[in-house]
């Protein structure tokens, strides 16, 4: 690609932040004052030199147009990825008021991009040989599978007799068992490899706090959990693409195993949520060209952001393969063919009728799913009460939103786009009602990102 | 969403999940399976069914549509600028050292109004951070509202936290009643909230100034104490020898806070009665003693405060430490029409009544008298006079007056006079005292004045001293200076060799605080580019770009 690389937003830049402070950090180094001999690449290379407290300023190189999502290269001690530095030099960049003009690569930045296309290359020939590790002995991994299948089904098991106990008692006494009951079965169920099962049972813990309406939920999520507990233990009378979903919802590992799809993929939305443990990343992409809408998961361990990052409202001509399973979404992104650029892309939508139904629909294919990805036509966002809801211009229908959407200043910012006139909003429709992600505006106009 | 009817089938299976299947069997289920177990299956039957049974709920009364913002859109580099500086806000600018980066916060103020001035709409989504910053800072609040439109009124109404762009915004956003729509001024005149109504007198006098005099005459008589100083503090615009009658009125007010707004208003009017009866009463304070050898002025102040200066507004009671016959004569002085004074102290021009020696230890208390005259009177010629020259030697100038009292006689002066006033006492006195001067004078400073600060600057580097001490005057030089300042700031740059006295690692800050200052001026010279739509990305601006900016669109 000889085209230049859209500069990205400010916005864009600091979603690749790994926490608030690196936020913060970065957007002090965003303007011209510490920065010497930046520049960048039509390729999509941005370099500079930052003044630190030494007396040597930081090397700092980031590639934006890297397929495998911005790479960064800094000489500061840093344990951030991406660094403040690196930050800072993508604000100054994406800020584009000429403090990085266009110029040849330094040579200390030149080296590592160098070794970064080597590396490139290596990896490409190797993929061409068949993949790595893991098939070199197909019995030994058959009997590894085995294995921890059998560890879930004891888990399954145990958890199976948990619940029956808990129903056998009567859920009111959960309110006073508080989180310990569940924090050690949810250990149990780890020690059992099901991750899957874990992360349910700890939301367990919560709901007899989460005010008016628990037992109902409560009850609702051991009856779904029973459910996938059933599911595991009687697989091998499922449907193949049943089975899958409840493997994959039970938390085996699995492999994106379908045709990769090459397309311009619109990023609808990327947004974090975090545990103690970790960050999970949810990328949306919509398929310009196939109408898929796909769903890229990354994770960050420990407080470190999740690596890969993509800007809002451009669209990528990447490939992307999807995750086996009845219904599924999950996608991996493969190769991309070029950097980002803006789009008049909108998916097309529906009435909230239509997603209510559609969501329904979905149910069919894994009852365990908690919402599904839609695109509203010409919606209104609607003071109701307390709450909040998207109404349908043409209908006198709504779909309320959810309670964490509620609180979220993407609201707001969804409120004003509006402004009492019908725009088109893509979210997540599910049983507690509508969380808008990425809304556009009437008219003309780039997606705006909601969360 | 609303779900379809419960079957009673579900209820059931709640509350026997609630007490336990030990104390009540659950309903139908398969016989065969354990009790616990059969509940579990028909709660995940259940569970799925009222889920996939989910329709969308009845939409509630939709909002009336915002207001259409005719304004044109920001060009896409000014909104990616407006981005960046308030998600500067959004990190916080915590404590710390502030290093070389400039702080973009302070810079929203200025690119608020210069986008003001291009008339710009604000992009809708990012009404919400504004108003969030315009909520936290107050002093932002006039040019935020202004460019946020009408949307944010719109916005307002929903969201609590914004409220206070109701009350900044008159009639909280719906159109005011034009003078001439008698009927709907009068039912808000009538009827209205205090704010609705404050914001409608303060409009109708913007336009016709007696029409707003004579709403405000049709209620006065009812309205409570505090709403008529209100009331009578909107009459400021405006202010005309037509208003004497109905101010003369108010100087029998119930209220002493009303009648000595009134009588402030009415001294403020040089042919009015109160004005003319001050002038009598204050020049028999005040003469002229030829018989000296220099002629000299005396003061005799008043003995009494009788009750017909009472109730022209002078305050009897002194405040503490202050002897009741000064602070009757201050009065008088101050509320005297400054054209009496040539007249009474023999043909002479203010500048020579100013030089005049004062007999007794007077001078003090009729300078400064003079001084809050010529600011309520906006007398620039009495004002030039009590400021002296800038570089007279005494900090002071003739009149002696302090440093805020002289802030204010510069805002009676024109901006380049202004300008010039206060180069020439940076360039005598150095930046020690001229921060609260500097505050008055237009923005972006005039060439005279950006030069004297700079070189100010630059001597106190030389003196050795840290740049901290000076940073009151580098944050207001990094928000004021003209940004085609920056070039011949170039030599400042750089770390200089330490002299032996100075204080240890100086030079080092000093460096990196100008270097602050060349990257704030030359971002602000960006900003005014992507303003103007001039702004190529990518593109270095030629420095003929840079200068090429007409001063005035940054404000």
């Amino acid at each position: 690609m000889t085209q230049q690389g859209v500069r990205w937003s400010a916005e864009q830049v600091l979603a690749l932040a790994p926490d608030a402070a690196s936020r913060k950090a970065g957007g002090k180094l965003g303007a011209a004052g510490p920065w010497s001999e930046a520049g960048s690449t039509d390729e999509g290379t941005v370099w500079g030199l930052c003044k630190g407290s030494g007396s040597k300023p930081y090397q700092t190189v980031v590639d934006i147009a890297d397929a495998s999502g911005p790479a960064y290269k800094c000489s500061c001690p840093s344990r951030k990825f991406p660094c403040k530095h690196a930050l800072g030099l993508l604000l100054l960049w994406a800020g584009g008021d000429g403090a990085v003009p266009q110029a040849e690569p330094p040579e200390w930045a030149e080296q590592w991009l160098e070794g970064r296309r080597k590396r490139a290359e290596q990896k490409r020939t190797e993929g061409g040989s068949g993949s790595p590790s893991g098939s070199a002995d197909p019995e030994a991994a058959r009997r590894r599978a085995e294995r921890r299948a059998e560890k879930v089904t004891a888990g399954a098991t145990e958890l199976e007799q948990r619940l029956a106990d808990l129903l056998r008692g009567g859920l009111a006494g959960a309110e006073q068992a508080g989180y310990g009951l569940w924090e050690e079965t949810a250990a149990r169920m780890v020690d059992a490899q099901a991750s899957g099962l874990a992360a349910r049972v700890r939301e367990l813990g919560a709901i007899p706090s989460s005010g008016p309406g628990w037992p109902v939920r409560l009850l609702e999520e051991c009856a779904l959990l029973h459910l996938l507990d059933q599911g595991w233990l009687h697989r091998e009378r499922l449907p193949e693409d049943l089975a899958a979903t409840v493997r994959s919802r039970i938390g085996l590992p699995a492999s994106p195993e379908g045709t990769p799809i090459r397309d311009r993929w619109l990023v609808l939305a990327q947004y974090d949520t975090a545990d103690t443990r970790l960050t999970t990343r949810r990328i949306w992409l919509y398929g310009a060209d196939s109408t898929r809408t796909a769903l890229l998961l990354s994770y960050g361990a420990g407080g470190r952001a999740p690596e890969l990052a993509l800007p809002v409202g451009l669209t990528v001509e990447a490939e992307v393969s999807s995750y086996p399973g009845a219904g599924q979404l999950r996608a991996s992104l493969g190769e991309r063919f070029a950097a980002p650029v803006p789009t008049s892309i909108r998916p097309p939508g529906m009435t909230t009728a239509q997603a209510a139904a559609r969501y329904g629909e979905a149910l069919r294919d894994d009852p365990w799913l908690d919402s599904v990805p839609v695109t509203l036509e010409r919606v209104i966002p609607t003071p109701d009460g307390e709450s909040w809801q998207l109404a349908d211009a043409g209908t006198d229908t709504a779909l309320p939103l959810t309670p964490t959407a509620r609180s979220r200043p993407g609201l707001w910012k969804l409120v004003a786009l509006s402004g009492g006139e019908p725009v088109k909003v893509f979210g997540e429709c599910g049983h507690r009602g509508f969380t808008p992600l990425a809304a556009w505006p009437q008219g003309t106009g780039e997606a705006v990102a909601l969360c | 969403m609303n779900r379809t009817p419960d079957a009673p089938a579900w209820e059931e299976l709640v509350t026997t999940a609630l007490l336990g299947t030990d104390r009540r069997t659950p309903p139908g289920g398969d016989p065969a399976r354990e009790a616990p177990v059969a509940l579990l299956d028909a709660a995940a039957v259940e569970t799925v069914r009222r889920r996939a049974g989910l329709l969308p709920a009845r939409a509630a009364d939709r909002p009336e549509p915002a207001p259409e913002d005719a304004r044109p859109a920001l060009p896409p580099a000014a909104a990616r600028r407006l981005a960046l500086l308030l998600a500067d806000r959004a990190g916080g600018t915590g404590g710390g050292r502030r290093g070389t980066s400039p702080d973009l916060m302070e810079l929203l103020p200025q690119w608020l109004t210069a986008a003001n001035a291009h008339g710009y709409a604000a992009p809708p989504q990012m009404l919400p951070a504004l108003l969030d910053a315009a909520r936290g800072r107050t002093d932002l609040r006039p040019a935020a509202l202004r460019f946020a439109g009408t949307r944010a009124v719109w916005l307002a109404r929903l969201n609590p936290d914004w409220r206070f762009a109701l009350r900044a915004t008159p009639g909280g956003g719906t159109a005011l009643p034009r003078p001439e729509e008698q009927e709907r001024v009068q039912r808000l005149w009538r009827e209205g909230l205090f704010a609705e109504r404050v914001a409608l007198l303060a409009a109708i006098r913007a336009r016709e100034p007696a029409a707003a005099r004579e709403l405000l005459a049709t209620t006065w008589a009812t309205e409570r104490a505090e709403d008529r100083l209100m009331f009578l503090d909107s009459l400021r615009t405006g202010l005309g020898p037509s208003d004497e009658p109905f101010l003369e009125q108010a100087l029998a007010d119930r209220s002493r806070n009303v009648r000595a707004t009134a009588a402030e208003l009415l001294s403020a009017l040089p042919g009015s009665a109160l004005a003319g009866r001050m002038a009598v009463r204050a020049g028999a304070c005040v003469a002229v003693d030829r018989t000296r050898d220099i002629p000299t002025i005396t003061v005799e102040a008043p003995h009494e405060c009788d009750p017909s200066m009472e109730r022209d507004g002078v305050v009897p009671k002194a405040p503490a430490g202050r002897g009741e016959r000064s602070w009757w004569l201050g009065q008088l002085v101050e509320a005297a029409p400054l054209g009496t004074w040539p007249g009474r102290l023999g043909g002479r021009t203010p500048a020579e009544i100013v030089a005049l020696p004062v007999a007794d230890d007077w001078q003090a208390e009729l300078h400064a008298a003079w001084c809050r005259a010529a600011v309520r009177q906006r007398d620039a010629e009495w004002a030039r006079a009590l400021l002296g020259t800038p570089s007279a030697p005494e900090a002071g100038g003739p009149g002696a007056v302090s440093l805020a009292e002289r802030a204010k006689l510069l805002g009676t002066l024109d901006a380049g006079e202004r300008a010039e006033w206060v180069a020439g006492f940076i360039a005598r006195h150095g930046l020690s005292e001229a921060f609260q001067l500097l505050g008055v004078c237009a923005v972006p400073w005039a060439a005279p004045l950006g030069r004297a600060v700079v070189d100010a600057l630059n001597i106190a580097r030389d003196a050795g001293s840290y740049p901290w001490s000076f940073s009151g005057v580098m944050g207001l030089a990094e928000r004021c200076l003209d940004p085609s300042e920056a070039s011949r700031l170039d030599g400042l740059l750089a770390v200089p060799d330490e002299p032996e006295d100075a204080s240890p690692g100086a030079g080092g800050y000093w460096a990196e605080a100008f270097q602050r200052l060349v990257t704030t001026l030359r971002l602000r010279a960006a900003m005014i580019e992507e303003l103007n739509g001039t702004a190529r990305a990518g593109d270095q601006p030629t420095r003929a770009e840079r200068t090429a900016q007409p001063p005035e669109t940054l404000g």
